[in-house]
């Protein structure tokens, strides 16, 4: 689990320790660690961690995720806007 | 303190039985349990079905009135207009395609065929090679649970929502609630679905189970809200377990994806096989939709009759009580409907359509037994 991985949030690249969660890489591109916005323009972040929130449903390479259930890859391109 | 009229349950049909006595000048008190019910759990398909006459007036009237509230609806009502494609696979599903058009032109329902191309271009995200489809432009979807607080919302002062379960209905109609306090009016409606029968076991009410399953958002990838002519078939299926391909695009972009039917199970967990059942339907209409995340599924139980039709009317013997229930999938549809027939009989006035075919059935009969 040594080393980095760098990763592009909204197009800010990220660097992370390898291992991390998007959730986690989230955090790291913003202290608020927002994740997608609701349908009425809130704000929502990961909440419980573990996949059952929906909560923190992010585009990663182009597909829907669960910033919470995804680790970090080099290169990966995470969307919370899209 | 006082009312002239209790409702048991706030669900869709409640909520709109006490509107509509609102407006025929009563004070009513609506008595709901918040245990949660069909009004959650459903689509919020608003949907002209035409299996018999009785059904056909009764869905026909309530979406005419659906669309004559929506431009008052509050947003989070989430009314849309999207009409329903039925959806031939087949020719002799086009066919009954048809059939259905003929029908619903003779009680004066616009609809509109479509063949294979048009079809496929109206909703691209369909598979290849369907025969086409039977658009109702009339129909539409809204968010159910708003609705009915709306409605109980537009009823002003005249209607007033206690969170109390009654435990029980006596012999002179007085209610008893869980609390150890009474309540009577001199008409009470039974509004509240599947409950109904724990305080009327005479009732000839049985749980349909359905699966219902919502994915994240993709905006336009349906336009209407799509059901498989056979759908018919398999919905109406008194015993046996039965799925049916049925999609709702929901103004977030989410799709709601049923549906199912089960008898004979009260529990309301989801059944990954029966859910898996369903969602394979689904990818035999829609291709795409295994790429897609889902966010959530759930249950909810329908409260059938052994015929399909709601009971709308007098409970035969017991004093004061009127019965709202029996909707099985389609209370959110005839929820307007149901309420204003109900409504004509408590007040003595002649409805627009008849009353007979929903009259409360097959009680007086084991009453005698």
């Amino acid at each position: 689990m040594s080393g980095q991985t760098s990763l592009h949030i909204d197009g800010r690249l990220v660097r992370v320790k390898a291992g991390t969660s998007v959730a986690a890489a989230l955090r790291v591109a913003d202290s608020m660690g927002v994740a997608r916005t609701s349908i009425s323009g809130q704000p929502r972040a990961p909440f419980c961690g573990m996949g059952v929130c929906q909560e923190c449903r992010v585009r990663v390479d182009g597909r829907r995720m669960l910033a919470c259930q995804t680790v970090c890859a080099e290169g990966m391109q995470v969307e919370t806007t899209a | 303190m006082h009312a002239d009229v209790i409702v048991i349950g706030a669900g869709i049909v409640g909520a709109a039985c006490a509107n509509a006595l609102a407006q025929a000048g009563r004070s009513v008190l609506v008595l709901d349990a918040r245990i949660g019910g069909a009004t959650g759990a459903g689509m919020g398909h608003l949907v002209v079905m035409d299996d018999n006459p009785a059904e056909l007036a009764l869905s026909s009237h309530s979406t005419a009135h659906w669309r004559a509230l929506a431009p008052r609806m509050s947003e989070d009502c989430a009314y849309s207009a999207c009409g329903t494609l039925w959806i031939a696979a087949n020719e002799e599903e086009m066919d009954e395609a048809e059939r259905k058009q003929q029908r619903l032109r003779a009680h004066g329902i616009e609809s509109r065929l479509l063949d294979g191309v048009a079809l496929a271009r109206a909703e691209p995200a369909l598979r290849n090679g369907l025969a086409g489809a039977l658009e109702v432009p009339g129909d539409g979807i809204l968010y159910a649970p708003n609705a009915a607080r709306w409605l109980l919302a537009q009823g002003g002062d005249s209607v007033r929502v206690e969170h109390e379960r009654v435990d029980a209905i006596e012999e002179d109609g007085t209610l008893q609630l869980a609390d150890g306090s009474r309540r009577t009016a001199s008409q009470i409606v039974l509004a509240n679905g599947i409950e109904a029968t724990a305080l009327c076991p005479e009732l000839p009410i049985r749980p349909k189970k359905g699966h219902l399953l919502i994915t994240d958002r993709y905006p336009g990838t349906v336009h209407h809200q799509l059901v498989e002519l056979g759908y018919v078939t398999s919905a109406h299926h008194s015993d046996g377990d039965s799925v049916a391909f049925n999609v709702q695009p929901r103004p977030t972009g989410q799709l709601l994806i049923g549906s199912s039917r089960q008898f004979d199970t009260t529990d309301s967990a989801v059944e990954a096989p029966m859910l898996a059942r369903m969602l394979q339907r689904t990818l035999e209409y829609l291709p795409g939709l295994a790429d897609l995340t889902a966010v959530r599924s759930w249950t909810g139980m329908r409260a059938a009759t052994p015929d399909g039709l709601p009971l709308l009317g007098k409970h035969p013997w017991r004093e004061k009580l009127w019965l709202a229930v029996g909707h099985e999938g389609l209370g959110v549809t005839t929820a307007p409907g149901s309420a204003y027939l109900l409504a004509a009989l408590m007040n003595g006035t002649e409805p627009e359509f008849d009353a007979a075919p929903y009259a409360p059935r097959s009680l007086a009969a084991e009453k005698c037994a």
